[in-house]
């Protein structure tokens, strides 16, 4: 996983709420079966309209998302998130997320920042207003930056230094072998089983 | 202090409690299908990795597979590519898999319970959302994405941090003619979209207490449409008897220890919950959705609601792109709205019981002209105990089509979907823009409702159909 320390960028204001995953992904595009390639099928319904936000040109390379509150809900598809990286974008800001889409936006280094809405607000209007405002997202300080805007995020420490090392969960969780052992020896035999091992 | 149900599942399964680092929580059963699981596959093989318990993991085909035609090849390439990366994966490591065609096919919330594999007090996860579904066991089951379900195939285990718990008590018992689905959408437009949003929920009261096990299980599948991580209910006689003779259900001295345990799993009295709702069961009515997301519901005597009426801005805009969406307009009564297609099926509503009701209604009665109605069994056991009870018969003699197991219509990927436009009645969970296909537009019911629209063509409940006979129910 690529590391998230600090990512300055010019956003997309995106005024919605409750966007789902399936206005990110659709769903015809999940029998791909690879990781990347998703960058076309991103809010496909939505971009067939020419004034779309991310159909804009001066919307262009813009790699920071703003969105109104419960931005992922719906799915478990982990398409979205890499639907969104493959698209450009390196961090989305919302009020609100739907829990799986940010455990899975963490999991592949796309920083999920939750603001108050007053402040993501404040972002939308700045970014609204002129296309090339920048906002930088800082993961070390905790705090999203713009003009005129200062606000402190929180993250948990845990998931903030696996994003700051870019660390994978596998390998982490690999070092704990003797524990998942020990706690296998103990299961109760009624527990159901697939197939006999 | 007492702990709730959630937090004594909860404990039972921590391998690993440190400091400031999430619980490391043992998976007793991992769920897969094609869709979520081939770049997961793919990580473990980049890595030189195995499926750590082989044992304790199992795979259907559900989302992608045809529904008519199931013994010629699948048209799309694509969907069937994806089906052949499943199997070539399960052979390569060793999981079993339940391909089309097999008899224990379908989809995989209904696989799961009706082999007996989902059982109280297991930890259950699935590469979908809808894996809430296996709460309504006392099982703490929640979907998950492709990174974690590598996680769980390379480890068995997943880092988590404990999620909040909320108590959902429905008091009093629910009138005749509601129905689990009813209530799970009153549930929702009450709390809203994103009103579970951290917590795992456990539904309690008079009124879960009465449901069967399939009425819980459809509570629990739409948990994940209120936001929560989780839906639960406690385990009692009716899950045990639910269970008892099951493929993968203990037998012997195994099941009376498993019944013992699973006895204690229920929120101790001195338990406290991080929120409470409760809501009156007595005063719920036939709700459906007019909106775009499964919050936006009302009753089915009522009307399109007036964006005007939102106080919350956000709101407004969402009811206003809704209506615009659905091409509804304020004000309209919810009963004149007219349907092109009504589709029985899902891991919602997709369960025998289901099948049974929806059959109760159509028998002797016809699907209305310009109407096409899919019934869509939930897996291949289903569909045998509907044909066994010649329910098939009653869907076709209706005019309704009888087609082969899986996720069909609940979200498009296989060839059954909405034309630009088309209006649906789905027993399904997600009324998305675009979910059961382009320009789409869905309103969520009960199988009752779902099977009263499709006689009269309009959104109607059993109590419109003015000659129902007394196996209709109400
Ligand atoms: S029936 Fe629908 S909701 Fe259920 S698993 Fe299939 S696609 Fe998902």
């Amino acid at each position: 996983m690529e590391a998230f320390t600090t990512h300055t960028g010019r956003a997309v204001p995106l005024r919605r709420s409750n966007v789902d995953t399936d206005q990110i992904i659709p769903a015809h595009w999940l029998k791909k079966i690879t990781r990347d390639g998703f960058e076309d099928g991103l809010f496909e319904a939505w971009r067939k309209d020419p004034e779309f936000i991310t159909n804009r040109p001066e919307r262009a390379g813009a790699t920071v998302l703003v969105a109104g509150p419960d931005f992922g809900t719906g799915s478990s598809r982990e398409h979205a998130v890499w639907a969104l990286q493959n698209f450009g974008f390196k961090t989305v800001i919302s009020s609100r997320f739907a829990d799986i889409f940010r455990g899975n936006s963490l999991k592949n280094g796309l920083l999920t920042v939750v603001l108050p809405q007053e402040a993501v607000d404040r972002l939308l209007d700045l970014t609204e207003a002129d296309p090339t405002a920048e906002i930088t997202v800082d993961l070390v300080d905790r705090q999203v930056r713009a003009e005129g805007v200062v606000a402190e995020f929180e993250l948990d420490d845990n998931a903030r230094w696996r994003l700051l090392e870019g660390l994978d969960d596998i390998s982490l969780t690999l070092q704990n072998e003797g524990d998942i052992a020990a706690y296998e020896s103990v299961r109760p035999t009624f527990k159901p089983r697939t197939i006999q091992a | 202090m007492g702990r709730t149900l959630a937090e004594k599942v909860w404990d039972d399964h921590v391998v690993r409690r440190a400091e400031g680092e999430p619980d490391l929580l043992f998976i007793d059963l991992h769920l897969l299908h094609e869709v979520t699981s081939p770049q997961a596959f793919e990580g473990l093989r980049q890595a030189g990795r195995k499926v750590r318990r082989v044992d304790l993991t199992i795979a259907t085909e559900d989302h992608n597979t045809p529904t008519i035609d199931i013994d010629k090849p699948i048209a799309d390439p694509v969907s069937r590519a994806q089906l052949e990366t499943l199997r070539a994966n399960c052979a390569e490591f060793g999981v079993r898999l339940h391909s089309l065609g097999d008899v224990e096919q379908g989809v995989v919330h209904v696989v799961g319970p009706q082999l007996g594999l989902t059982q109280p007090g297991t930890t259950v996860v699935c590469g979908d959302s809808h894996t809430s579904t296996h709460g309504a066991f006392g099982a703490l089951a929640f979907g998950i994405g492709t990174s974690q379900v590598e996680h769980v195939l390379a480890t068995q285990t997943l880092p988590l941090a404990r999620p909040k718990t909320m108590a959902i008590t429905v008091t009093g018992a629910l009138a005749e003619g509601v129905t689990a689905k009813d209530l799970i959408l009153a549930i929702i437009a009450k709390i809203g979209t994103g009103g579970g949003q951290g917590y795992i929920l456990e539904y309690r009261g008079e009124a879960i207490e009465n449901l069967s096990m399939e009425a819980r299980m459809t509570i629990c599948n739409m948990s994940i449409e209120a936001g929560a991580r989780a839906g639960m209910i406690a385990p009692d006689q009716t899950t045990f008897d639910y269970l008892e003779g099951r493929d993968h259900a203990p037998t012997g001295e195994d099941w009376d220890a498993a019944v013992a345990y699973w006895k204690t799993l229920r929120t101790d009295d001195d338990a406290v919950f991080d929120a409470e709702v409760v809501i009156d069961g007595t005063v719920l009515a036939p709700f459906v959705t007019w909106g775009t997301n499964p919050g936006q519901g009302a009753p089915l005597s009522g009307h399109v609601p007036d964006p005007a009426s939102y106080e919350d801005a956000s709101e407004r805009f969402a009811a206003e792109k809704a209506l615009e969406y659905m091409g509804l307009t304020a004000g309209q009564p919810l009963r004149d709205i007219k349907v092109d297609t009504v589709f029985v099926g899902s891991c919602t509503n997709g369960r025998i019981e289901d099948l049974r009701a929806v059959a109760g209604i159509v028998e002797g009665r016809k699907v209305a002209d310009g109407v096409r109605m899919l019934v869509v069994p939930g897996s291949v056991r289903v569909a045998l105990q509907a044909v066994e009870e010649g329910l098939d018969k009653v869907f076709k003699e209706a005019g309704a089509e009888w087609r082969h197991a899986g996720c069909s219509m609940c979200l498009g990927m296989n060839p059954d979907q909405l034309a630009p436009g088309e209006r649906s009645a789905s027993t399904s969970n997600r009324n998305f823009e675009g979910r059961q296909g382009k320009g789409g537009r869905t309103h969520l019911v009960s199988p009752q409702v779902a099977a009263a629209t499709a006689v009269l063509g309009h959104l109607a409940s059993p109590a419109d159909l003015s000659d129902a006979p007394a196996t209709a129910g109400v």
